[in-house]
């Protein structure tokens, strides 16, 4: 069912994962997906699964849980693993039929490709399973702050991302709700050509849009009802303040990023 | 058309840390023709049963017959049962999309691949069944009013002339107005076009003047299965799972405390006014 | 004067196609008047459509009234510069749950309205705190408001706004959407923060017998006042409440019934215990 997608919804633990300065995690994760695609070798690869493997460990989310999360693109994983495998030129031709080849380069092609895949939404979700939506807006606001000055609104936009985050889960739950409700009428969301799936979408989109401005008008009053007026003037509950676990993270950001590059260079 | 529910059993996100255990061991009978009230307050269960007998969910253990058929047979037409078991939704906003009233409630029968021509016959019948201004016909849903956008949504499953009719709280958000309007008629629709409609809802006070028999709901279980003077007496344990039975009802045990000889049983305010006057009177006879 | 004071306050809804031109007007709000007293518990009844929730966006200067006059804490609404104060002084409680919980950490969310208005953030902690406690929801401070309950995610939704230490609070409709155990959790909770807090409160709702503890009704139909008094002085006029097709409570229906027939029941009977009562005592004097 669609409200199974986990992707993206904050997991509520005590680790020290969550209480690190989003800021921070922003950075790990940015670094960690720079890291996923520079890295060469079983070193590089033992590196980068240890770091997340002791991420998700300290992070106290059930690893089962993050998996679960991977549901929604095992489509985008089989369509890359297969493209990967029959599409790549290489030395040694396994098979071979028509345009399609399976090679050596292919088979390692296909399964770096998907394990990246994985690692990608494994280490991306643990940012967003650990962070609140406000926190990640809150960090992003503060880390473009700099972009305030060429005039742009960062602060709308982090408060934009803030209320779509918050909204995914009630929308996702209301597809469900919709999806049912016309499926009682006979409604057929799952046969024919892609012409007419598009089409079958109809009764669909419009109750959710409906729907979705009117809690749009809503939000809007109920902001304007607690003197929201913008970011001017607003203080903080939860400023972001460094403290001593995040300079350390950093420097473990660091070294990790470090043992990748030597295993990228100097190992072979 | 009948449908019997043998220890059905239904839960969501199973292995998982959210695994909700929706119903338990649930066996029911619906025979042809009844109007039933299903009662629970929210995570009872309720909506769940109504969304397994017309096959949107899928048990996870039990059997469901419907007119003797298993319906988790391999062959078994489940699109098909969707047409003879109508489901409405709570909100009629869920399922209005199309342009203008009278397409929307085109939807349904559309779906069920019959002609033009007989689509449009129901669409009329049924908008006529729920009461719905004929001016409005051919106006786009969404500037109506709840009340009235209950109607259409209610056309919109009534044209696919399903033998039995489950509203999930037809009643929610509405104003007293708009709830007894809409409440008359089910009612009304359950004499004139004689088919089994189950109505649910967290409101004892409003069902119970309605429907000929009762459906408690909870924790997944079915608490209570009888006519509302059977069901009501049980106000005690009603109440404990946040459930209260009609004000009336508290009325008349109250003064029975007081010695006064009236019937427990009344469920509406009219029979317990009555009920209080005559026992008033034979008080005053015996003396 | 009042901490709100409406007098013959209209607002008309104007629709216009697309040249500008006006289509229609609908008259939400006709020549209201209203004076509520500082820490009174007050209830405006009316249906869907009878200019109740249109009256209370003009209390929390949402809207802007097309004639008369409306003072909040003896500031005019109409007036640019009092719009946020107006706000700070009268909070509000909306219908939807889900469409006034801006954060997904339910103490993220009572924290919002403070740090609009600059509340400094040692402070947000202890107006957070206090709210939260307020509404018993201490225990879910942590929680998304996703996982709360209808009752629960309204009684975030109070503590949001009493952690802008309003002087009143108007409920516009909060229960419409909830089951019996979310409407008594949220009823409860206005009743409280009325008497334990003083916070005026203003609930709106087409619930009769969510009103019978407030200390004065108005009910509107098509835009005006069409009665006002006590409870009492409301529930007696049982045949006008039905009339415009109100949702009388069975007790006070049981008590009308009763009377027609003759027995010497008081008019305007509120609760189940008062009818009891009554029915007791016109046993004991035809006994005696």
């Amino acid at each position: 069912m669609i409200r199974d997608i986990t992707i993206g919804q904050y997991y509520p633990a005590d680790s020290a994962v969550h209480k690190l300065d989003p800021r921070v995690k922003l950075f790990a994760t940015l670094i960690y997906i720079i890291a996923l695609f520079v890295f060469r070798g079983i070193a590089g690869f033992a590196v980068i699964t240890a770091a997340l493997a002791a991420a998700v460990h300290i992070s106290k989310v059930p690893l089962s849980y993050m998996v679960k999360g991977l549901k929604a693109i095992v489509i985008l994983l089989f369509i890359t693993g297969i493209f990967n495998l029959l599409f790549t030129p290489g030395d040694v031709v396994y098979w071979s039929m028509g345009p399609f080849k399976l090679t050596d380069t292919g088979i390692q092609n296909a399964v770096l490709m998907v394990v990246r895949l994985i690692y990608l939404i494994l280490g991306t979700s643990l940012m967003t399973l650990t962070t609140t939506p406000n926190q990640l807006t809150d960090g992003l606001e503060k880390a473009l702050g700099p972009l305030n000055r060429i005039h742009v609104p960062v602060h709308v936009i982090a408060m934009m991302m803030s209320i779509a985050l918050r909204f995914i889960p009630i929308l996702i739950e209301e597809t469900d709700k919709i999806m049912k409700a016309q499926m009682a009428r006979g409604a057929d969301f799952e046969s024919g050509n892609l012409l007419q799936k598009a089409k079958n979408m109809i009764p669909l989109l419009i109750p959710l849009f409906v729907s979705a401005f009117r809690r749009a008008d809503d939000l809007a009053m109920a902001m304007e009802a607690r003197c929201y007026t913008g970011g001017a003037g607003r203080t903080k509950m939860k400023p972001l303040r460094y403290n001593r676990r995040d300079a350390v993270t950093y420097l473990c950001i660091l070294v990790f990023l470090a043992l990748v590059v030597v295993c990228r260079v100097f190992l072979p | 058309m009948s449908i019997i529910l043998d220890k059905v059993n239904f839960s969501y996100s199973e292995g998982t840390a959210y695994h909700i255990q929706a119903l338990k061991d649930v066996s029911l009978e619906i025979p042809d023709g009844q109007f039933i009230g299903v009662i629970g307050h929210t995570g009872s269960g309720k909506s769940t049963l109504t969304q397994l007998m017309n096959g949107l969910l899928r048990a996870t253990s039990g059997s469901i017959y419907v007119d003797g058929e298993d319906i988790y047979d391999r062959d078994y037409n489940m699109k098909e049962l969707r047409h003879r078991v109508g489901l409405v939704f709570q909100y009629p906003d869920h399922q209005l999309f199309e342009t203008t009233n009278f397409e929307d409630v085109c939807f349904g029968p559309k779906n069920q691949g019959l002609d033009r021509k007989e689509v449009e016959l129901r669409a009329y019948e049924a908008l006529r069944s729920v009461g719905f201004p004929e001016e409005l016909y051919f106006q786009p849903p969404f500037d109506l009013s709840g009340g009235q956008k209950r109607r259409v949504a209610i056309a919109g499953v009534l044209a696919m002339k399903p033998k039995v009719l489950i509203l999930d709280e037809p009643t929610a958000g509405l104003d007293p107005a708009g709830r007894d309007e809409i409440l008359g008629l089910v009612s009304k629709m359950h004499r004139e076009l004689g088919i089994t409609i189950i109505l649910v809802s967290h409101s004892m006070e409003d069902v119970a003047r309605y429907v000929e028999r009762l459906i408690v709901m909870n924790r997944g279980s079915v608490m209570f299965d009888g006519t509302p003077k059977e069901v009501f007496p049980h106000y005690k344990e009603l109440e404990e799972v946040g459930l209260a039975a009609p004000q009336v009802t508290y009325l008349m045990h109250e003064l029975r405390r007081f010695g006064l000889n009236v019937d427990t049983g009344a469920t509406t305010v009219k029979e317990a006014a009555a009920d209080i006057l005559r026992a008033l009177q034979n008080e005053g006879q015996r003396k | 004067m009042g901490i709100i004071k409406a007098s013959k306050l209209v607002h008309e809804f104007i629709r216009r196609d697309e040249e500008g031109n006006v289509e229609s007007i609908t008259t939400a709000l006709d020549q209201v008047d209203l004076d509520v007293k500082e820490g009174q518990f007050i209830a405006i009844l009316g249906h869907n459509g009878s200019g109740k929730s249109t009256l209370a966006k003009h209390i929390n200067a949402l809207l802007a009234p097309t004639e008369g006059s409306l003072w909040v804490d003896g500031m005019d609404v109409q007036k640019e510069e009092n719009v946020i104060p107006v706000r700070k002084t009268a909070g509000m409680v909306f219908q939807n749950p889900d469409n006034q919980i801006i954060a997904s950490v339910v103490e993220e969310d009572v924290g919002f309205g403070p740090e609009n208005i600059g509340v400094p953030t040692d402070e947000i902690w202890q107006r957070v705190e206090k709210s939260l406690a307020a509404v018993g929801m201490t225990k879910y401070r942590n929680h998304s408001p996703n996982k709360l309950s209808g009752g629960q995610k309204q009684r975030v939704a109070i503590a949001g706004v009493m952690a802008m230490e309003p002087k009143c609070i108007v409920f516009d409709e909060p229960t419409a959407m909830l089951d019996p155990n979310g409407r008594r959790e949220v009823i409860r909770a206005a009743h409280e923060l009325n008497r334990e807090k003083g916070v005026t409160i203003i609930l709106i709702t087409h619930y009769m017998e969510e009103v019978v503890d407030a200390v004065y009704i108005y009910v509107m139909e098509k835009g005006k006042i069409i009665m006002d008094g006590t409870p009492r002085q409301i529930f007696a006029r049982v045949e006008e409440l039905k009339a415009h097709r109100l949702d009388v409570p069975q007790a006070t229906l049981v008590a009308d019934e009763l009377r027609r027939a003759g027995l010497d029941i008081p008019a305007g009977i509120l609760t189940r215990r008062e009818l009891v009562e009554a029915i007791l005592s016109v046993r004991e004097s035809r006994r005696g």
